[in-house]
């Protein structure tokens, strides 16, 4: 990576009011890593939400704000991959459809986890993070970052996330059963089919939990932050840490 | 009459927990065996771009090839109907059989049919109409709908074949032995068998180049059928046809792999001539297809060969099951067809997705269902049927998010019911709640941490 890449930090809604850490991990890392990390304070929400829920149209000022924030920067760097897909996939097609232009954000943002593997190309971090994680796998960091091989797919075998992990002294990975099946979150889906949800939730914490793991870990925080919510409930014996956090361990 | 929404089908599917955790089970077994049988062959994902392609050429090119399917099966000495809707298929269907005095018709599997409503019709006309798939049969037994369209009685225990077949075929009481229930049933159909004179298929292929019909079965009952019956009635949407045995090739290496994880059904038979002093009548149903032609953004159904391979990957179906959907085809494929056929009456299966995207992949000819979904999920408002709640969420959302002002103020007061959650916890019914705890805010937001360590130093 050029050394004079500039770095716009995104740090989606629900990460910086529920998950203020998984940011300041992210930040700190890149940091360590001696890369240029700005963070434009105006940004707000991808859109996401309400484009997922059949309201694309009202995603669209966001987009624009999007764009305008982060128009100067390199390269826009976020710790949530199902955010950086919609960016990158919908935010496109969704200008393209109200006769706009074209979209600079798709060629340039990343999820902080494919950003390190693919671009900065980390070949070790500091500290160790001496514990056993189970990996979650979330829908949009499989099937649209392609983070790693979808298991519908035969194609080669391959996980940027344990690559990763597999850096950092003392993690001992795991992956569930079923290894990239949803866990229901969805986003409004979570709200409008509960009962669905929340069963598979507690499906893939069941298969989380048989992995003998102490931490669920993933790109996605929304993904963790819905399973967790199930696991308080039910008083499972499982943590949640996005796996930013374990590589910036120590920091 | 109002059907109800597939969220409170799936909340009273889920009630049932042990069949819930079966159901989930036993299809998964099946998109497990899927998965083993597609990695025994090294070019998997080069002939499902193929077996893609060539769908997608033929239906862009389906004038052509319906006519010379039609001519060839015509020369074949084939007779060739063709239906414009359902109305028309019935009515064909019904004709048939008076000009040949039945009143009997056996048939195998077809999905189109069922699409039809054509059982309903003829029996009201006095036929006693047969079905042999063992699925199916032990459905008109029971008078329920499929709740799959590969595995239509897969929601079916076999205890409760059992306490059927005990009272429709007198079997032993509480005998449940799959294979002594599958003998009863095959001697049973035997007198059907034997005692028709015209029998109906579906087609899952119809070859334009040579003009037959090719039928994929595993239990052989749509060759039985259709060997001592001497009239043969295909019933076969459009969108079936494929140019020649080449491209059949790649399509029988793809479909039983994909739908329930075998090399091949136990038959795959090729319909080309009437029997001996019998006829073979075609009937080629429109039903709809050709209008969605003409429609870009889901022009991509047309290419599905109903594997149901989709169904059994989706983690709402399996949790959820066949019925919970309002259209008769469930799952991921068949949200968008009820949404085709009509969506004022079937949008409420939008809500059936989480967009995983696993039906995308697993997806033989690459349907991009997940990818329709969410498009069709994006015209709802302009049909009035947007959901309010969701609608005044959205709305609410993009006021917040558009402001930064109000974003972060909401970032930095009481950030517990003041953002995105707050959607949630706004929502009328709280559902989030009923199942998780609520996320827990954050004492300080990174926007707060960013301005105090980074900004002020
Ligand atoms: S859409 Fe694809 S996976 Fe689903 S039934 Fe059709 S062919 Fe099979």
């Amino acid at each position: 990576m050029d050394h004079l890449a500039k770095i716009g930090l995104f740090i989606p809604c629900y990460v910086n009011a529920v998950f203020p850490e998984v940011g300041i991990a992210t930040y700190k890392l890149l940091k360590q890593l001696g890369i240029d990390v700005d963070y434009p304070v105006d940004q707000t929400c991808c859109g996401q939400p309400m484009a997922n829920a059949g309201f694309e149209g009202k995603s669209l000022p966001l987009i624009h704000k999007f764009n305008d924030l982060f128009d100067t920067y390199d390269y826009v760097v976020g710790p949530s991959a199902s955010c950086v897909a919609f960016v990158k996939e919908n935010h496109p097609h969704i200008l393209a459809a109200h006769g706009q232009h074209q979209c600079q954000m798709s060629g340039k943002i990343y999820e902080v986890c494919e950003f390190l593997h693919d671009i900065v190309k980390v070949e070790k971090f500091p500290g160790a993070f001496p514990h056993k994680v189970s990996v979650h796998n979330s829908c949009h960091g499989v099937r649209e970052l392609h983070l790693s091989s979808p298991s519908e797919l035969h194609t080669p075998r391959y996980s940027k996330i344990k690559d990763l992990l597999s850096l950092k002294e003392g993690v001992e990975v795991f992956e569930p059963q079923r290894v990239d099946e949803c866990c229901g979150f969805g986003g409004m889906f979570a709200i409008e089919e509960d009962a669905v949800s929340v069963q598979m939730g507690k499906d893939k914490l069941r298969n989380h939990i048989a992995t003998g793991a102490e931490y669920v870990t993933g790109a996605d925080s929304s993904c963790l932050m819905h399973m967790q919510g199930i696991a308080r409930r039910e008083k499972l014996p499982i943590q949640f840490i996005h796996v930013v956090e374990i590589l910036a361990a120590g920091l | 009459m109002k059907k109800e929404t597939h969220i409170h089908a799936a909340e009273r599917f889920l009630n049932n927990k042990k069949n819930a955790v079966w159901h989930d089970e036993t299809l998964w077994q099946t998109r497990a065996k899927r998965d083993r049988q597609a990695a025994l062959i090294p070019e998997w994902e080069q002939l499902r771009e193929l077996a893609s392609k060539i769908k997608m050429h033929t239906i862009t090119h389906l004038d052509h090839y319906l006519e010379q399917f039609a001519a060839a099966a015509e020369k074949n000495g084939a007779t060739v109907h063709w239906a414009k809707d359902a109305a028309e298929h019935n009515a064909i269907v019904l004709q048939i059989l008076q000009q040949h005095q039945a009143t009997q018709l056996v048939k195998s599997k077809s999905m189109l049919t069922e699409e039809c409503h054509l059982n309903p019709f003829l029996i009201e006309k006095g036929v006693d109409v047969v079905e042999s798939d063992l699925g199916e049969r032990i459905l008109q037994l029971m008078d329920i709908p499929p709740s799959h369209i590969v595995m239509p009685a897969i929601h079916i225990q076999r205890e409760a074949v059992g306490k059927l077949f005990e009272e429709k075929l007198n079997t032993e009481k509480g005998n449940a032995d799959p294979t002594y229930l599958t003998r009863a049933m095959r001697k049973s159909l035997r007198q059907k068998f034997l005692a028709s004179t015209v029998a109906m298929t579906g087609a899952n292929f119809g070859i334009a180049e040579t003009g037959d019909v090719v039928v994929c079965t595993n239990e052989g009952n749509a060759d039985m059928g259709t060997s001592i019956a001497k009239v043969h009635i295909v019933s076969m949407g459009i969108e079936k046809v494929i140019p020649s045995h080449d491209a059949l090739s790649v399509f029988v290496r793809l479909l039983a792999r994909s739908a329930t994880g075998q090399p091949s059904t136990s038959y795959t038979s090729h319909y080309q001539k009437p029997q001996k002093e019998g006829e073979l009548h075609i009937i080629l149903v429109d039903n709809g297809r050709s209008s969605i032609l003409a429609d870009k953004d889901h022009i991509q159904t047309l290419k599905c060969i109903r594997c149901g391979a989709c169904m059994n990957t989706c983690p709402v179906y399996r949790r959820s099951g066949g019925y919970s959907y309002s259209y008769f085809i469930p799952g991921p494929i068949g949200i968008n067809l009820g949404m085709l056929k009509a969506p004022k009456n079937y949008y409420t299966n939008l809500s059936a997705c989480t967009l995983c995207f696993s039906c995308n992949s697993v997806c033989p000819v690459q349907v991009d269902l997940g990818n329709q979904i969410y498009k069709w999920r994006q015209g709802l408002d302009s049909i009035g049927k947007a959901n309010r709640t969701k609608k005044v969420m959205s709305d609410g959302m993009r006021m917040m998010f558009k402001q930064s002002g109000i974003y972060h103020a909401a970032l930095k007061a009481a950030p517990l019911i003041n953002l995105m959650p707050r959607a949630l916890i706004y929502c009328k019914a709280d559902k989030w709640g009923i199942g998780r705890e609520l996320p827990q805010f954050a004492k300080q937001s990174f926007n707060s941490w960013w301005k105090k360590e980074v900004l002020k130093k």
